[in-house]
C-alpha cells in the first residue's frame, strides 16, 4: 500500500499512520503545519527504521488552492499512490459556532466543501490508474440533527452523503470509499469536552478503522459501541430529540 | 457539554478541575500552571490548586524525535508511556535506565518525579540518565536545560513535581537489554533483620533488587517476605519464543470499601507467602514485564480500595539509622493496622543530584492505605518516626504530609524554593500538592 493521509499529524490520523507504517506501508503525510509534520516523519522514522521515512507536504483543508499540488508531490514521492486517507477536519462546539457565525461558515466550508474538493482530486487520480482506496473520516454527528451538535453535525451529515454516493457510482470502477464515523475519541480535538460514556482512545479507532480498510468496508463505526447507539439515536421519535440534550 | 468536571491521582479522591488535553504541548503549555501525564501519581502531586487552573494533559503528545541505535540516545516528547515505549524499543533491544513500578507513566512525569527502580542501588534515579530537556518556564519562554546548559534548572526540574517549568521533550540514554527475559531469583526470609542482611547482600550480585512484605505478620515473624533479585538473561538462557506481555485483565468496577480488610488481608497474605511452596529458594525465567510491572496486569487495580480511595505512604530511612528503624516503623503500622496487605521494601544508593529527589541511601517501605478517618493521624504518626531516624517522604505518593514534617525531613527545601524564586517569583506554577506542602497561595 502507498498511502496519502491528510491530518496524520495528530490524534486518530497519527494513530492509524503508526498502524500502517508497523505493518511495511509507504506513506506520505498532508497537514498545514510545517513542524507538525517534520515532528511526525521523524516520529515514523524512529519508529519504524527499517521503513523508508516518510515524505511530507503542506496542504491545508482551508486553501483548496494547494491540494492538487500536495497530492501531486504525494504522487511523485510514493510513485503513484493508491490509497488517500483525509482525517483532518475543523471542531468547535456548538455555543462557539453560535457566537460567532464567520466560524460556523468556516467550519462547513472546510468540513464539507473543502473536503468534498480534496476527495474530488484525490479520486479522480485514484481513478485515472483503475481505482484505489478512499477512507475519509466523517462523523456520527452525521447521522441525526442534534442540539449540541447541529451545525458540525450538518457539515458531517453532507460529507458522509457524498462519500455514499461516490461509493455508489465509483464502486463498480475499483473505487473502496470507507466513510469513518468515530464518536466521541478523546484527543486533541475533544479537550475540555467531558467524555461522554463510550467515549474511545485514538489507537482503539485507529485499530478498527484498518481492519474496515482491509476488508473494503463501506462504513464503520468507532468504537463499536456507537454503531449501537446511534440505532437507537437514529430511530428517537422528533419530540424526544426536542427534549434530551444528547 | 456541562457537568462538573474532576480530576484524580492514582489514590482517587478526586478534585474539581479539567485538563487540557494537547497533542501540541509547545502551544498548549502557554500561560498553563501545571502539566500532568498518565496520573499516576498517588497524591495530589497532578491536581489543579483551584478548579480553574489551566492543567494541560500531555499523554498525547507522544512523537519520538530522534532515535540513535548507536548509543542508545532517545529524544521524545514529554506524553510518550514508557508502556510504549517498550513496544517499540524492547525488540530492538533497548529498555529505559530505570522505570517505576508500572509502565503506565509518561517520559515527563519521570523526570519531574525522579522515578526510581529496581536498580536504584546501582543505577540511581532517572535523573542521571537524562541528556537534556526542554522546558517551558514561568515566565513562558522555553529553554533547552542539561547538566552542562542552565544546570540548576535542570537539576532543579529532575524531581521538581513539574513546579519549576512545564517539561516539552525529553532526552534520556535507553540501556542496550541482551533479551526481553529476567532471570529472577526469589527466595523465602522469616523476619525482617534476615530480609535487610539478605537485601543487602542481593545487591552487590544483582542489577535488580526488592522484596514484598507481610505488614500483617507480628512478632518474631515480624517483616518476613519475598525477596527478589533480577538480571536480564543471556541470549542463551532465554526462550526463543517473544516474551508475551501481560494479559490486560480490567477491574471494571469499583470493589465495596469493606473488601481490603484485616481478615481478607492476612488471607492473602497467608496465601502468598506460600506461593513458594516448600521451596526457601528458587530461579527461574520470567518475562521482563512481570518483574517490572507486576500490578499492571490488573487495569484500574485502584478501585479495589472502593470509593473512599487510598494513599501510599513511601519513606527512605537512612542506612544510619539501622534496621531498629525500620524495625519500628513496621511494628507501628502493624499496630496501627492501617496497612494493606503487602509493603514494598527496597534498598536505596547514594542521594541523586535532583533537588527535591526521593531515595537517599538506605531503605525505603512503601505501603498502600485506605483512606479512613483516621488517616491523618496515622501518616502524622509515621512521618515523626521518619523525621526522627533522618529519612523523607515521596511526595510522588503522598497526600497528607505537612508542611512543616516536610520542612522537619527536607534540608534541601530551601535550596529548592531559592530556585523556584528565581525561575518563578509569583509562584504562578503550582498543584494542590505545592498549595498544602510549600504553602504556594491557593
Amino acid at each position: 500500500m502507498k498511502a496519502v493521509v491528510l491530518g496524520g499529524t495528530s490524534g486518530m490520523g497519527r494513530e492509524l499512520a503508526r498502524l500502517l507504517a508497523q505493518r511495511g506501508e509507504q506513506l506520505f503525510l498532508l497537514g498545514s503545519h510545517e513542524e507538525a509534520l517534520e515532528k511526525s516523519a521523524a516520529d515514523l522514522a524512529a519508529r519504524h527504521p527499517a521503513q523508508e521515512r516518510p515524505g511530507h507536504a503542506r496542504c491545508d483543508l482551508e486553501h483548496p488552492e494547494q491540494f492538487a499540488a500536495a497530492l501531486d508531490a504525494a504522487d511523485a514521492a510514493l510513485g503513484g499512490f493508491d490509497t488517500v486517507v483525509v482525517t483532518a477536519a475543523m471542531f468547535a462546539t456548538q455555543d462557539e459556532l453560535e457566537a460567532d457565525p464567520e466560524l460556523a461558515r468556516r467550519l462547513a466550508t472546510v468540513n464539507f466543501a473543502n473536503t468534498v474538493t480534496f476527495c474530488e482530486h484525490a479520486r479522480k487520480r485514484l481513478l485515472a490508474r483503475g481505482g484505489g482506496q478512499l477512507v475519509v473520516f466523517s462523523s456520527v454527528a452525521g447521522d441525526r440533527g442534534r442540539k449540541p451538535v447541529a451545525i458540525y453535525g450538518a457539515s458531517k451529515a453532507g460529507l458522509s452523503a457524498y462519500l455514499e454516493g461516490l461509493d455508489h457510482k465509483f464502486h463498480a470502477a475499483g473505487l473502496s470509499v470507507l466513510c469513518v464515523k468515530p464518536g466521541f475519541v478523546k484527543t486533541g480535538m475533544t479537550a475540555g469536552l467531558k467524555p461522554p460514556p463510550f467515549a474511545g482512545e485514538p489507537e482503539q479507532v485507529a485499530a478498527r478503522v484498518l481492519r474496515a480498510m482491509d476488508r473494503h468496508r463501506p462504513v464503520v463505526y468507532a468504537p463499536a459501541a456507537w454503531s449501537v447507539v446511534m440505532q437507537v439515536i437514529r430511530r428517537l421519535p422528533r419530540f424526544v430529540m426536542r427534549r434530551i440534550n444528547f | 457539554m456541562s457537568g462538573e468536571s474532576t480530576l484524580e491521582g492514582w489514590g482517587r479522591l478526586p478534585v474539581p478541575g479539567r485538563e487540557l488535553l494537547s497533542a501540541n504541548l509547545e502551544e498548549a503549555t502557554r500561560g498553563a500552571v501545571l502539566s500532568r501525564g498518565l496520573g499516576r501519581s498517588y497524591g495530589d502531586s497532578s491536581l489543579p490548586a483551584e478548579p480553574g487552573d489551566k492543567v494541560v494533559g500531555t499523554r498525547l503528545a507522544d512523537r519520538v524525535l530522534a532515535f540513535d541505535a548507536a548509543s542508545g540516545v532517545l529524544r521524545a516528547e514529554a506524553g510518550l508511556s514508557i508502556a510504549a515505549l517498550n513496544r517499540l524499543f524492547v525488540p530492538r533491544g533497548f529498555f529505559p535506565p530505570v522505570t517505576p513500578g508500572t509502565q503506565f507513566v509518561t517520559l515527563g512525569g519521570m523526570v519531574a518525579s525522579d522515578v526510581h527502580g529496581k536498580n536504584h542501588h546501582r543505577d540511581g534515579c532517572v535523573g542521571p540518565h537524562v541528556r537534556a530537556l526542554r522546558v517551558r518556564l514561568a515566565s513562558d519562554d522555553v529553554v533547552e536545560c542539561s547538566p552542562t546548559v542552565e544546570p540548576e534548572l535542570f537539576w532543579g526540574c529532575v524531581g521538581g513535581m513539574g513546579l519549576l517549568g512545564h517539561i516539552l521533550e525529553v532526552e534520556l540514554v535507553l540501556q542496550p537489554i541482551s533479551s526481553p527475559w529476567i532471570v529472577q531469583d526469589t527466595e523465602r526470609v522469616g523476619n525482617i533483620d534476615e530480609y535487610l542482611a539478605a537485601l543487602e547482600e542481593r545487591a552487590g550480585q544483582w542489577p535488580m533488587t526488592m522484596g514484598w512484605i507481610d505488614c500483617l505478620s507480628r512478632g518474631a515473624a515480624l517483616g518476613r517476605g519475598l525477596l527478589m533479585a533480577g538480571r536480564w538473561a543471556t541470549p542463551e538462557e532465554s526462550h526463543h519464543r517473544p516474551a508475551r506481555g501481560l494479559p490486560e485483565v480490567t477491574l471494571p468496577v469499583e470493589l465495596p470499601n469493606w473488601t481490603l480488610n484485616r481478615f481478607t488481608a492476612s488471607a492473602f497474605n497467608a496465601v502468598f507467602w506460600r506461593q513458594l511452596l516448600w521451596r526457601q529458594r528458587h530461579q527461574r525465567l520470567t518475562p521482563y514485564e512481570p518483574f517490572f510491572y507486576p500490578l499492571d496486569a490488573i487495569l484500574h487495580w485502584n478501585r479495589g480500595y472502593g470509593s473512599r480511595g487510598f494513599t501510599q505512604y513511601q519513606c527512605v530511612l537512612p542506612r544510619a539509622a539501622g534496621p531498629q528503624a525500620v524495625r519500628e516503623l513496621l511494628e507501628t503500622l502493624s499496630e496501627l493496622g492501617a496497612a494493606s496487605p503487602l509493603c514494598v521494601i527496597k534498598d536505596c544508593g547514594p542521594e541523586g543530584k535532583g533537588l527535591l529527589s526521593f531515595p537517599l541511601e538506605g531503605t525505603s517501605v512503601a505501603v498502600d492505605m485506605a483512606v479512613t478517618p483516621d488517616i491523618q493521624r496515622v501518616v502524622d504518626r509515621l512521618n515523626a518516626l521518619v523525621i526522627s531516624a533522618g529519612g523523607r517522604i515521596y511526595l510522588t505518593k503522598d497526600r497528607f504530609t505537612r508542611a512543616e514534617d516536610f520542612r522537619a525531613m527536607e534540608p534541601r527545601l530551601d535550596a529548592f524554593l531559592a530556585l523556584r524564586e528565581k525561575w518563578d517569583p509569583a509562584r504562578r506554577l503550582r498543584s494542590a500538592q505545592s498549595v498544602r506542602i510549600f504553602g504556594d497561595k491557593a
